[in-house]
């Protein structure tokens, strides 16, 4: 009796052959970063010191340390945070709970998806144009953090408004029937159920405008500052941009120093990362609906 | 007495879904008044009428009156929230809030204004008993609802309506996801509550019905097909349809 040729491709064949595609495609994904993360370890972790992450820059950046940098980024991202999270959350509530649906609000929501496909660069000079010449804010941390902000927000409203979402409507009717009005609803119930998902939002959308450099370009960026910053219209050293000074317009600069520079700027970033997934998952926990 | 009285009520949701068409009738007080028939019938749009839930639907159309003690509740003028204080409502599936079992049943009174503790801790412990449930959550009040059986659940939902101290309770389909022994519980508070409250009660099967109604009210595709006294409606129909549907021969 011949056995039938293809027999070989029985299903389970075809479904061990299916995952193991899938697993390879995976590792393909996930090698380089690792390989990056690993490479960008050994490369610069010699440069790593406590001097080195507190100390003011000296020799024109070739030696001492990156604190200004640091401490740049850090006030970048907080101010980002004030003027986008307010009006991203409250944005969000808006378009999910009280915006009709009509050609209006169709047309806010594909403005959105729009903004958030435009370039960064763009928005540098967006933020040059209206924040630094028109209002004449000059190259400051206002201004840079102002930039930002516009960038972040179509990445906090979408994400705020699915996490919104996601909390069920029966929530809302029982709310209601029981008399209460639609904004206690909102406070009471579909808030508190949707922060995780929006505090996810608000960390990976601040961690996107942590490292972008053009968009602090021109806006807020300096590569020499003789002391730390000490107002919002002061002009701030920041890493993202730091890192592209040092690595392309600094003759003699220390690879380790660079290395090192992108040590710290990927941890601050990867902490964001962990610190969101560590939110999501114990939320997702504690949900008992 | 005439606790609420529909006149030519109309309800059109915008697409098209269950509606209403030209219902009058009368909900007696002190009593169970049953709606019944099959799914798409209009029960539970005529429900969400009453409490003005309706008012978060997309509706095409509403027109006619509904006098509660003699008061148009779809006036424009009708203070939606103290309405929905007076007539509270029962979900199919237990509609719990994602609070604990104590902060659940406060949670109207809370939205309400009220602040005291020990008021609120009063009208935990009554609605609580009320219900039933007293005994079996009394030392676990701060747990989460979600903790409870089904059975359990549902009669928070009622003890949750109950502390509001409703003139009248509409259930809609209320023990439909719960099994014999729990429905027969809730099925014996509410007909103890029926004693000094209205009683709007929508089954989802006929033996429920002729259980729980002294009154019922047949609805087939939006219309009133026939009422009467439970007796008149489970065992001499007049209507061919109800006498139908009453049988089983369709359904």
């Amino acid at each position: 009796m011949m056995r039938k040729p293809l027999a070989f491709f029985n299903n389970r064949r075809k479904q061990q052959i299916g995952f193991t595609l899938l697993g390879a495609a995976t590792l393909v994904m996930v090698l380089p970063i690792i390989v990056l993360i690993v490479y960008v370890i050994f490369a610069g972790i010699s440069a790593i010191s406590w001097e080195f992450l507190t100390a003011m820059p000296r020799d024109g950046m070739r030696a001492g340390g990156i604190l200004p940098a640091i401490l740049g980024t850090f006030y970048l991202t907080l101010g980002t945070a004030l003027f986008s999270v307010p009006p991203g959350v409250a944005a969000a509530i808006y378009l999910s709970e009280y915006a009709p649906d009509n050609a209006w609000t169709r047309a806010i929501r594909i403005a959105m998806t729009n903004l958030a496909g435009i370039p960064s660069v763009v928005y540098g000079l967006f933020g040059l144009g209206l924040f630094v010449i028109f209002l004449r804010f000059g190259t400051s941390i206002l201004a840079a953090s102002l930039t930002l902000s516009i960038m972040t927000l179509p990445v906090i409203i979408s994400t705020s408004e699915q996490a919104i979402r996601a909390v069920p409507t029966q929530f809302r009717t029982v709310s209601i029937s029981l008399g209460a009005t639609r904004w206690q609803t909102i406070w009471r119930v579909v808030l508190p159920e949707s922060l995780p998902g929006i505090m996810t939002g608000i960390i990976l959308g601040l961690e996107r405008a942590a490292g972008e450099t053009a968009p602090i370009l021109f806006t807020g960026a300096t590569f020499f500052l003789p002391r730390l910053p000490n107002s919002p219209m002061d002009a701030t050293m920041a890493l993202p941009y730091h890192l592209f000074v040092i690595s392309t317009q600094v003759p003699g600069m220390p690879l380790q120093i660079q290395y090192a520079t992108v040590m710290v700027l990927l941890v601050f970033v990867l902490t964001m990362n962990l610190v969101a997934a560590v939110i999501r998952s114990r939320a997702r926990a504690r949900r008992k609906w | 007495m005439d606790k609420l009285i529909l006149e030519n009520l109309n309800v059109q949701y915008s697409d098209g879904t269950e509606s209403l068409k030209n219902i009058n009738l009368k909900i007696q007080d002190r009593q169970v008044s049953v709606l019944f028939g099959p799914a798409g019938g209009g029960k539970s749009t005529l429900l969400r009428t009453l409490n003005r839930l309706n008012d978060l639907a997309d509706l095409r159309l509403q027109s006619g009156r509904v006098l509660l003690d003699g008061f148009d509740i779809l006036a424009k003028t009708t203070h939606v929230i103290a309405l929905r204080r007076r007539i509270g409502m029962v979900f199919s599936r237990p509609a719990l809030l994602p609070l604990t079992i104590y902060e659940n049943i406060v949670y109207g009174l809370r939205v309400a204004g009220e602040r005291r503790k020990t008021h609120l801790d009063g009208v935990v412990e009554k609605a609580l008993r009320q219900a039933v449930l007293w005994d079996e959550v009394y030392d676990r009040l701060n747990d989460s609802a979600f903790d409870l059986s089904g059975g359990q659940q549902q009669r928070l939902c009622i003890a949750r309506t109950l502390a509001l101290e409703p003139e009248v309770i509409l259930l809609d389909e209320p023990t439909s996801a719960l099994d014999p022994v729990s429905t027969a519980k809730i099925e014996s508070t509410m007909r103890d509550l029926a004693q000094h409250l209205t009683i709007i009660w929508a089954p989802h099967n006929t033996q429920q019905a002729a259980r729980m109604a002294d009154e019922a009210f047949f609805f087939l595709q939006g219309e009133l097909i026939e009422f009467g006294s439970a007796e008149h409606m489970f065992v001499r129909p007049q209507d061919k349809r109800t006498q139908d549907y009453v049988n089983g021969r369709f359904g």
